[in-house]
């Protein structure tokens, strides 16, 4: 391989890096939005959210960024950036998963909790952003690092659109070479890595988290062991689709 | 938006090839996938840490890399090392590979749920090690673990119209071939994008009914 062709590889890993950071957070933003709305007492919001989580669940992230980039610009006349499409397929996709894991997690927190809150006359924002969520986030990291390793190989699908990800660049390079074992390897090496770091980097995120509610992830250790089996990220996280 | 039922009617032929097509992948995709975890999952549980250790590793690297590139790299370069199948076949056997280092994990927790005293028990009666993994322990894990097992069969037909990018003709390649041919975007691809979500509607109520019937 030559040094240019290393080049395009790299630009390749910024652009995934970029887009994952991206859909990352307009991922966490809906899971919290929609998750937070299923626990809502209205039943119309509990209703519209757990129909949004069932559409964007049901259907593949590739048929959802096939959508984007082929049905919204001429039905509603909006033509994306690719980097923008992508962000908003992938981001509400992996949202719906992420709704399930916050909405288990704050249905998960000690009923007393909320009673204390009433009893004390919190309103309801306040139950929510002083009690439940310290309580409830803490318990979520575990899944969405999960869910953060599928948005990152859900990554790989842009490529398909030919936007220029690392995915893309590896077959780029492939045809340059006309050689392919050494560029993919190099390509799941890189992806692997970059799965490794945000593992690490998520393992660090609940120590400190569970330290500020008091909990000792010594103790826990065990259970998170236990627990692994069960968090298992894409159409696993809550049991069935429906 | 304009919305034309023609092409929606022009498409329906090509769309139930396309099911056919998916509903095989998935199929074939499954089985491959709970056999191989199940080997996995058992050689996991090896004394020696020479199995265990490369299992766990590759098993590890499959998992947390994505399907798309390794469907790549088995359709581009197996055909280097002189393997030839057809792209079907290699779909199946990446789907089926990337999803039994899940299930792997899914069994695991099944063996494991496995109460002490079945295992206890079974040392008691004498039991030779084969007759204790297929009459005791087994048919308790694999109960457990139905429901888990299920909902990846869901995430498989999910992950199947990634086939299309190995030129396999499955719903999102038949739709894509569809538009590109009449330049209609819109009718095939929500075609299918409503019915990738009746049928994993289907499947979940499917999967609930063997639930029932399985875990009582």
């Amino acid at each position: 391989m030559t040094k240019g062709l290393w080049e395009l590889v790299l630009q390749g890993v910024w652009t995934t890096v970029q887009l994952l950071v991206l859909s990352a957070l307009l991922a966490t933003a809906v899971s919290f939005v929609v998750g937070v709305a299923r626990t809502h007492r209205l039943w119309i919001v509990r209703f519209v959210a757990g129909f949004y989580t069932e559409v964007f669940r049901g259907t593949s992230a590739l048929v959802m960024i096939f959508w984007v980039f082929f049905v919204l610009p001429p039905a509603f006349g909006w033509q994306l950036v690719p980097m923008w499409a992508g962000t908003l397929a992938l981001g509400l996709t992996y949202g719906a998963y992420g709704s399930e894991i916050v909405r288990g997690a704050l249905n998960a927190v000690d009923p007393a909790q909320r009673e204390g809150g009433i009893a004390l006359s919190f309103t309801p924002w306040q139950r929510m952003r002083l009690i439940m969520l310290p309580q409830a986030v803490p318990e979520m990291i575990p899944s969405f690092c999960n869910l953060l390793i599928e948005l990152l190989k859900g990554t790989a699908l842009v490529s398909v659109m030919g936007m220029g990800d690392l995915a893309f660049s590896g077959n780029l390079v492939r045809l340059a070479l006309q050689e392919s074992a050494e560029i993919y390897t190099y390509v799941l090496l890189i992806y692997f890595v970059i799965a490794f770091a945000l593992t690490r980097l998520m393992r660090g995120l609940e120590k400190r988290l569970k330290r500020g509610v008091g909990k000792d992830l010594l103790n826990e250790a065990g259970a998170r062991e236990a627990k692994r089996a069960e968090t298992t990220g894409v159409g696993a996280a809550g049991g069935g689709v429906a | 938006m304009k919305w034309d039922w023609g092409a929606v009617r022009d498409f329906m032929p090509h769309f139930w090839d396309g099911l056919l097509v998916t509903l095989q992948a998935l199929a074939l995709g499954s089985l491959i996938s709970f056999a191989l975890g199940l080997v996995w999952a058992l050689l996991m549980r090896t004394p020696s840490r020479w199995v265990r250790w490369p299992v766990g590793a590759v098993t590890e690297f499959v998992r947390d890399t994505p399907l798309l590139v390794q469907l790549f790299f088995l359709f581009y370069v197996l055909p280097e090392w002189g393997l030839t199948f057809s792209a079907l076949t290699t779909g199946v056997f990446a789907i089926g590979l990337h999803y039994s280092t899940y299930t792997m994990q899914v069994y695991r927790a099944g063996i494991e749920a496995v109460p002490a005293g079945q295992w206890e028990a079974a040392t008691a009666l004498n039991l030779p090690w084969r007759r204790t993994w297929t009459a005791v322990i087994l048919p308790q894990a694999v109960r457990r673990v139905v429901p888990a097992l299920g909902n990846y069969v869901i995430s498989m037909l999910k992950d199947t119209p990634l086939l299309m990018a190995i030129t396999v003709l499955e719903m999102l390649g038949q739709a894509r071939l569809f538009s590109q041919q009449h330049f209609q975007f819109t009718e095939p691809l929500t075609v299918i994008g409503v019915a990738f979500i009746l049928v994993s509607y289907l499947a979940s109520l499917l999967l609930r009914a063997l639930e029932r019937r399985l875990v009582r």
